[in-house]
């Protein structure tokens, strides 16, 4: 499972890397995005992978080695969230730049 | 019982916060109600960072060490968010707010009424940067600079236009793949010592396996390119220029404590985890990076200084120019370096808001025809053509108009630039020296033997970035008041200038007082310097007993 995870992460990373340093706003938000999912899992991969883990404890004696840690999970759903709310207004601009030059290449202008 | 003193320490946070929202409900055009309330907020933000700083300095009784913690909700620390304060950390949110009052003034001639919600998300901002200044925990820090961010996102395109827009995407773009670097290394440094409270952190980290630390050091060093692009060392400032001289007057004065932000949070860090040897073997990590980064950056941005002929690009450099002297300083890592680098980053701070300000009034006496001839002058010669166009008449408000503007212009322009260029009498200079001196005379020295190499270089460096900062801004000073023989005089009101002035003043305070502002300093790096001291009060941190716990 970690080598899936691992794999899937640095696609995901990699494939926004190379979008992010395309010429096209569109390609660039998509990399943003993809990035920002890798990102998102490997927070996640930080509270160790596990199955069949829950993240509240019940009552009484536990043992920690059965549950997963929350932390993470915390922190991916804030990351997310703020991750969503920067591309929407990524998208913002990116239009308003497009509406100004005419073209969707990030300098606002064609190369010649 | 908690004191009205704890309470205080949550007040740069929530008070922005509250007023920011508040004015969301209040009409676009009400712009004299909105003004109000963000002043009255803004006031009330420096209120509570004297009476703060004042605590942090022993002089009023309310905290029983020079720290005050406030932990969130009540939850014991390492568990619950904890905010701190000390004394460098009070004295940044003084400067964030005397920053922000003279930029909310200066709007209020002209700028809020060039776009929507200028004010609310000015409050967002200084909530996202005292945040930052007042946080203990890692994750908390995300969380506050994505609330800086977004509302630096909209205030950079306050305005609009294509030169902003295109400006404003490179920007977001920058610092959206900055914050993935941000929580990739905050997760990673979770994963190896699983706490994110930074005492905590500071604690465990000398315990991490050697197996371990590898991870550890990747993650710091992924968290600290996240803090570097926001202080823009070079390689990794290329942003900057093009945002700062796109924004508007206001918005780019207030976002020279934007750069500090990085700054203050590499500082912080680097001296809680890494500067001291109770880091074990990870003691000194990225010393040699912020040092000779640092100095590259200043190299960078002398030469970008003498290559600007816009003044806007030219101001933009210098604070480039200061974040390289900062993180320099900062890879010293000595108390008294650190305490010179703190000086010459509240001169640099407060120059660089004033001479943001002053820029828009200056460009105001340039005719159509002259700024246009600007770039061209130097290889035409045409300066006689400079006074044939008058350019039209701008659209002027009324107001109180001040009298004498060239002459407050140039005086203000030729104090700023001394400022900018550090050279004496003034506190840029004051502050260059503190960091030479500092660094000339190490306190090991007499058991180490004569002074660094790398404080050579610095020392020729910091001299080098003065006399180019001297050269530029001179040259366009010659250019705008010396060159048209009938330049235009514009109409200054008292609320433009008088932003300016204040700003400049507080500079002139600060040299004449250097003595208590230096003691202050000297204070507050040390401070910085005994880790021990932080990592105790954050993490003894006492919660405040519930009622049935007093009742027991």
């Amino acid at each position: 499972m970690e080598l899936i995870v691992a794999v899937a992460i640095g696609v995901l990373v990699g494939s926004g890397v190379w979008l992010l340093l395309r010429p096209r706003s569109f390609q660039v938000i998509v990399g943003l995005s993809l990035i920002s999912y890798g990102v998102n899992l490997f927070i996640f991969g930080m509270g160790r992978l596990g199955v069949d883990r829950v993240p509240i404890v019940g009552q009484g004696a536990v043992d920690p080695s059965r549950y997963a840690d929350p932390l993470p999970q915390a922190l991916v759903l804030t990351a997310i969230v703020i991750g969503f709310a920067m591309t929407a207004l990524f998208l913002v601009v990116m239009l308003a730049s497009r509406g100004f030059n005419g073209t969707d290449h990030v300098d606002g202008k064609e190369p010649p | 019982m908690m004191r009205w003193t704890d309470h205080l320490i949550l007040v740069p946070v929530v008070l922005p916060l509250v007023a920011g929202a508040a004015m969301l409900l209040v009409d676009e055009q009400r712009r004299g109600l909105k003004f109000a309330i963000s002043l009255v907020s803004t006031l009330g933000l420096l209120a509570a960072a004297i009476v703060l700083m004042r605590l942090a300095d022993g002089r009023l009784e309310g905290w029983s060490g020079s720290i005050g913690v406030y932990l969130a909700a009540n939850w014991p620390v390492p568990f619950g968010i904890a905010l701190a304060v000390d004394r460098l950390s009070a004295l940044l949110l003084a400067l964030c707010a005397v920053l922000a009052l003279a930029s909310l003034v200066f709007s209020h001639a002209r700028w809020n009424r060039a776009g929507v919600h200028f004010h609310a998300l000015f409050q967002f901002l200084l909530m996202g940067v005292n945040g930052t200044f007042l946080t203990a925990d890692l994750f908390n820090l995300f969380v506050f600079f994505e609330v800086m961010l977004a509302a630096s996102y909209g205030l950079a395109l306050h305005g609009s236009g294509a030169a902003r827009v295109a400006a404003g995407m490179h920007y977001v773009a920058v610092n959206l793949v900055a914050s993935s670097l941000f929580l990739l290394g905050v997760s990673m440094l979770y994963g190896v010592t699983g706490t994110l409270n930074m005492a905590d952190l500071a604690r465990v980290i000398a315990h991490v396996s050697p197996h371990d630390r590898m991870l550890l050091e990747a993650g710091a060093a992924l968290l600290g390119i996240a803090f570097l692009v926001k202080s823009a060392m070079w390689p990794l400032a290329f942003w900057l220029p093009a945002t700062y001289a796109a924004a508007s007057a206001p918005v780019a004065a207030v976002f020279a404590i934007m750069t500090k932000v990085g700054i203050y949070v590499i500082l912080r860090l680097w001296l809680l985890l890494f500067a001291g040897a109770e880091a074990g073997a990870s003691s000194g990590f990225g010393r040699d990076l912020l040092l000779y980064g640092g100095m590259a950056t200043l190299a960078f941005a002398t030469i970008g200084m003498l290559a600007s002929h816009d003044l806007r690009r030219l101001a933009a450099y210098s604070i480039i120019m200061s974040s390289g002297a900062l993180l320099a300083a900062i890879g010293f890592g000595e108390t008294a370096v650190v305490a010179g680098a703190l000086f010459y980053l509240l001169s640099s701070t407060l120059s660089a808001g004033a001479l943001f300000l002053l820029i828009e009034l200056i460009e105001r006496t340039r005719t159509a025809a002259s700024s246009v001839l600007a770039v061209t002058l130097e290889a035409f010669e045409a300066q006689g053509a400079l006074h044939a166009g008058a350019g039209e008449e701008a659209p002027e408000d009324s107001g109180v108009v001040i009298p004498a503007a060239m002459a407050f212009l140039g005086l203000s322009f030729v104090t700023s630039a001394l400022l900018v260029a550090g050279l004496p009498p003034l506190s840029g200079f004051i502050g260059k020296f503190a960091l030479l001196a500092a660094m000339l005379q190490p306190a090991g020295g007499q058991a180490g033997g004569g002074v660094q190499p790398a404080a050579w270089i610095m020392l020729a460096l910091l001299l080098a970035s003065g006399l180019a900062g001297a050269v530029a801004l001179m040259r366009i000073g010659i250019r705008t008041f010396w060159v048209p023989t009938r330049p235009r005089v514009p109409r200054l009101r008292v609320i433009e200038a008088m932003p300016v002035a204040a700003l400049l003043l507080l500079c002139l305070v600060i040299t004449v007082q250097a003595g208590p502002v230096m003691r202050y300093l000297d204070s507050a790096a040390g401070a910085l310097a005994r880790r021990d001291d932080y990592v105790r009060a954050v993490m003894g941190a006492p919660t405040v007993p519930s009622a049935r716990d007093r009742a027991r």
